[in-house]
């Protein structure tokens, strides 16, 4: 995973480490699409491990669904302690700096899992990846 | 070691309403005047705990707080399980009205959060002589739906996992850990398909921002209290309901999200404690 950015590597090695976070996503085996800002990437899940990470697109790649995200948006979604709007994937999608897209029924039957990664994104990699 | 006992009472009542039996639990503690606290779509009373357990509001208020039938320990009606429980604001209304009446209470001050700070308006519409003031906690006159509530019930998603990770979102990123899990276990544990039908009161059949102008705040006040982090209920909803109400106070409350009384009780006290103060006189 070379030319993956190192935030990513990061938060693969946080949810392969969280057993509890694993545990949560025993079920999702799929690939979706992370992107923030113009960056975006296949993030590979298998029984709740981030496995592989690709960067996108890759023409002709399908993927379960996508998670996108505006490059402001995203840096007001990790600060410590974000602005009303900016605290949820879902309060983001309502103000329309973010969006969910094709097939969201196994983000939704596991929204606590993926909201936990989003997090685990927020908390831990968000000041790293961004200085603030 | 002996248990340390709360000074709150859970009871059982029976009560007809709109024809039908319906076997309702409260929670009540304190004396004075009756203060009924409506929880939010798809919980249950016990997000008023914190408020029953405060002294200094059970020395003047005597605090009730009720599961709606389907909700909690409260069941629900015979024949459930050949109907699709929908909420409406007539059945919402009377259940309300029938509680005060069954508990025989005088002139209560209604208090209720997001689909109850929702029909505190229609209450104080319907009924504002009979009440002592409203409180409505996220409460706006009418919301946009936002998103698809199919999501809420059906068979190849838990329905109690997707409305507690749907409404996390909703509690305030201040709110401490251990009141925001105790605030979405009441989520994860509802009965399937309650939120959804609570929401056909809240997206379909609760309108009212045509009416609300005809409250008479003289008659029943109206205080509208909305967290800053609360997307659902956004403050603007808040400031533009009681921007048509005359004489409505709105406050928008800060460091707090959908649940204030549950998510933050610390917080929530600051804010709703002068009100109780100011309704007491």
């Amino acid at each position: 995973m070379s030319n993956i950015p190192a935030t990513l590597v990061q938060l693969a090695d946080l949810l392969n480490g969280n057993a509890g976070l694993v545990r949560r996503g025993r079920f999702v085996e799929l690939e979706f699409m992370l992107q923030i800002g113009d960056e975006a990437h296949y993030l590979n899940i298998d029984h709740g491990k981030l496995t592989a990470i690709t960067p996108a697109p890759l023409l002709m790649r399908p993927w379960r669904f996508a998670i996108r995200i505006q490059a402001d948006a995203w840096l007001q979604f990790c600060q410590a302690m974000p602005r009303p709007g900016y605290h949820d994937l879902f309060a983001m999608c309502k103000l329309g700096v973010a969006s969910v897209e094709g097939d969201i029924h196994p983000l939704m039957a596991n929204l606590r899992y993926f909201q936990e990664i989003l997090a685990l994104a927020r908390l831990e990699l968000g000041e790293a990846a961004h200085g603030s | 070691m002996a248990a340390e006992l709360e000074p709150v009472t859970g009871r059982y009542m029976q009560l007809d309403i709109q024809g039908r039996r319906n076997r309702i639990y409260f929670e009540q503690a304190g004396q004075g005047i009756p203060l009924l606290c409506l929880h939010t779509a798809g919980a249950d009373g016990s997000q008023f705990r914190h408020l029953l357990n405060d002294p200094e509001i059970t020395r003047n208020y005597r605090v009730i707080a009720f599961d709606m039938p389907w909700h909690g320990k409260s069941l629900p009606p015979v024949g459930y399980h050949l109907e699709e429980y929908r909420l409406t604001s007539d059945l919402y209304v009377d259940t309300v009205m029938a509680v005060c009446q069954g508990l025989e209470l005088a002139r209560p001050v209604v208090m209720g959060c997001s689909m109850g700070g929702r029909i505190v308006l229609q209450l104080a519409l319907a009924h504002g002589t009979d009440l002592r003031a409203v409180i409505g906690l996220e409460s706006a006159d009418h919301q946009e739906p936002w998103y698809d509530t199919d999501w809420l019930h059906r068979p190849d998603v838990h329905g109690g996992e997707i409305a507690a990770a749907l409404v996390s979102g909703l509690v305030a990123p201040q709110s401490p850990d251990e009141y925001r899990w105790e605030t979405l276990w009441g989520y994860l544990q509802s009965g399937p398909g309650v939120f959804k039908g609570d929401l056909y009161f809240y997206r379909a059949d609760s309108d009212y921002r045509d009416r609300v102008g005809e409250i008479d705040t003289t008659q029943c006040p109206v205080y509208l209290l909305t967290g800053e982090y609360d997307f659902s209920c956004t403050p603007e909803d808040t400031l533009r309901t009681a921007a048509r109400i005359e004489g409505a106070q709105a406050i928008i409350m800060e460091g707090l999200g959908h649940f204030p009384m549950s998510e933050d009780p610390q917080q929530f006290r600051g804010y709703i404690m002068p009100i109780l103060d100011q309704i007491r006189g």
